[in-house]
């Protein structure tokens, strides 16, 4: 059974249809592609999948749990995260409290245990903190794990969002343009990153891109957007040469 | 030695009004809301005083936390029914609603308990404290501000610890920043705000203690100047930091009480309006008010 199961997706707002028909099979593991020009309606697909936006028409399946429509918590929990376009991160936070923020589903202990500092609160924050650290490594963040996120430069801000949506331990992370505003060695690093974090943790990642270098780089499977719509879907090459996609971004009939 | 009598009470009035602020700057700065009922509640948290500790004769501190419990499930309650369905309203919208239950608790508490003025038994004295002589008896601090001082100083610590270093503290600061990212990184974003308005409300009912042991009259209004004030310190020390509401909250005190004492009783209150103004020219975010980030 497919990890992420999405069958006739839309929404509208308004009389404006901005997603129709959407279907998209996102196996286990996978490093699956969504794109299309500007507008094409791909971040809201995101907003759809996280909770953001609730459906008017399909389905989310999420390892065989029905997600269609469910607040973002219940989602997050469900195992999607994602990044943002434009970073989100807890600015005033510590790099290491933002990491925690995300932890937060998976710890539970009573309000007072922690406000007298008992034992059993000093085990479970030594344990996030680990974890913490833990992921900051993986992306060469645990020297900067006490700045604040806004003192981090652009590139590791984007990295701190990945490793922030990483510890809500999702089955299925979604990236929201990862690479813009990067150079070309920058986007460099951040695919053998993708790729780590894919074998390391064995998740999926679904990614919004318009580097198009990077995503026919990475992904296996690509489906393009162009005006709420599928216009084509298959592996890099299958449509790197899609006449329909060639229009879509070049314009033409 | 009588400056300094002035400049201690007026601490401790300005820390009663740095508990006030508290719940009015945790509730903006992770509700993003001006709760305006918070005055209102200060007033029922001391009605429930004035009957356990005044009419029943319960210990003076068990009054104290049975007036913090009704306060605190009170101020849930409010959150819950009245703004809780406003959360992707207008602001406005609640903050007319938020007025709205302000004169209600109000009105309510006039048809309980009429709407005369009532004799508080201080609730410090009660406790058996009696007032600090210094200097061979020409400095005297009555208990009273005493304990003010002490309570706000431990509040103030223990709540800055609370928020920075527990998981429930780093969700409230979480979704000051960014409520929609908090609730994507599956922080309960509906707890969040209910644990707000339970701490805020909590803080309210000691301010109320407090505040009418010092000012020993009881009336369906006694929140509403108060409330402003604090919300007045809040701004003063920086909307959403709660070191600002402190700071606010104590110089607020102090300035009034000075401008009493050497300048006019009844100017007092045109003068800290006055320099809320000036603040707020010169610094418009607060003393120690965040910069504003525009997110586009």
């Amino acid at each position: 059974m497919a990890l992420l199961e999405v069958s006739n997706l839309g929404i509208a707002f308004g009389g404006l249809q901005a997603v129709s028909q959407l279907d998209m099979t996102i196996e286990k593991g996978h490093l699956y592609g969504l794109i299309g020009p500007n507008g094409a309606g791909k971040t809201t697909v995101f907003n759809m999948l996280t909770g953001v936006y609730r459906p008017t028409e399909g389905n989310i399946v999420l390892d065989g749990q029905d997600i269609t429509g469910k607040t973002p918590e219940a989602i997050s929990k469900a195992g999607i995260a994602r990044t943002f376009q434009n970073i989100r991160l807890f600015d005033e936070m510590s790099v290491l409290d933002n990491v925690k923020v995300g932890m937060h589903n998976q710890v539970q202990y009573g309000l007072w245990t922690g406000i007298l500092r008992l034992p059993a609160y000093r085990e479970k924050e030594h344990e996030m903190n680990r974890k913490a650290h833990a992921l900051l490594k993986i992306f060469d963040l645990d020297g900067e794990a006490n700045l604040k996120a806004s003192q981090l430069p652009y590139g590791k801000q984007r990295k701190l969002e990945i490793a922030r949506a990483l510890a809500t331990n999702p089955k299925l992370l979604l990236l929201d343009e990862p690479a813009a505003g990067m150079n070309p060695n920058e986007t460099a690093e951040l695919m053998n990153t993708v790729r780590s974090v894919r074998d390391q943790f064995g998740i999926a990642i679904l990614l919004i891109e318009h580097d198009m270098n990077f995503v026919m780089g990475i992904c296996e499977e690509i489906t393009v957007l162009d005006y709420g719509r599928v216009i084509a879907h298959g592996d890099g090459k299958s449509i790197r040469n899609n006449p329909k996609v060639i229009a879509a971004y070049l314009g033409g009939d | 030695m009588q400056f300094l009598s002035y400049l201690i009470s007026g601490i401790s009035l300005g820390s009663v009004y740095a508990l006030i602020a508290l719940g009015y700057t945790m509730v903006y700065g992770i509700a993003k809301m001006l709760n305006f009922a918070h005055g209102d509640i200060i007033m029922i948290g001391s009605y429930v005083i004035f009957f356990a500790f005044g009419g029943f004769g319960w210990n003076p501190i068990l009054s104290v936390v049975v007036s913090m419990v009704v306060c605190t499930i009170l101020g849930t309650v409010i959150e819950r029914v009245a703004y809780r369905p406003l959360r992707e309203a207008p602001s406005l919208a609640v903050l007319i609603t938020a007025i709205g239950v302000s004169y209600l608790l109000q009105q309510v508490a006039q048809l309980m308990w009429s709407p005369d003025p009532k004799s508080f038994q201080s609730i410090v004295a009660g406790a058996g404290l009696k007032p600090l002589e210094l200097f061979g008896g020409k400095l005297t601090i009555s208990a009273e501000a005493i304990v003010t001082i002490i309570a706000c100083v431990v509040i103030m610590v223990a709540l800055t610890a609370f928020v920075n270093h527990t998981v429930p503290g780093h969700a409230m600061l979480a979704v000051s920043e960014d409520r929609g990212a908090a609730q994507l990184m599956g922080v309960n974003v509906n707890a969040t705000i209910a644990l707000t308005f339970a701490i805020g409300s909590a803080l309210a009912a000691v301010a109320g203690a407090l505040l009418c042991s010092s000012y020993p009259t009881l009336s369906p209004t006694t929140g509403a100047m108060p409330g402003i004030k604090a919300f007045v310190a809040a701004v003063f020390g920086g909307i959403g930091s709660i070191p600002g509401a402190f700071l606010g909250g104590v110089l607020l005190g102090v300035i009034e009480n000075l401008s009493k004492a050497y300048i006019s009783t009844q100017l007092s209150d045109a003068i800290v309006f006055l320099v809320l103004i000036v603040v707020l020219v010169v610094k418009p975010t607060g003393l120690l008010g965040k910069k504003i980030n525009v997110k586009v």
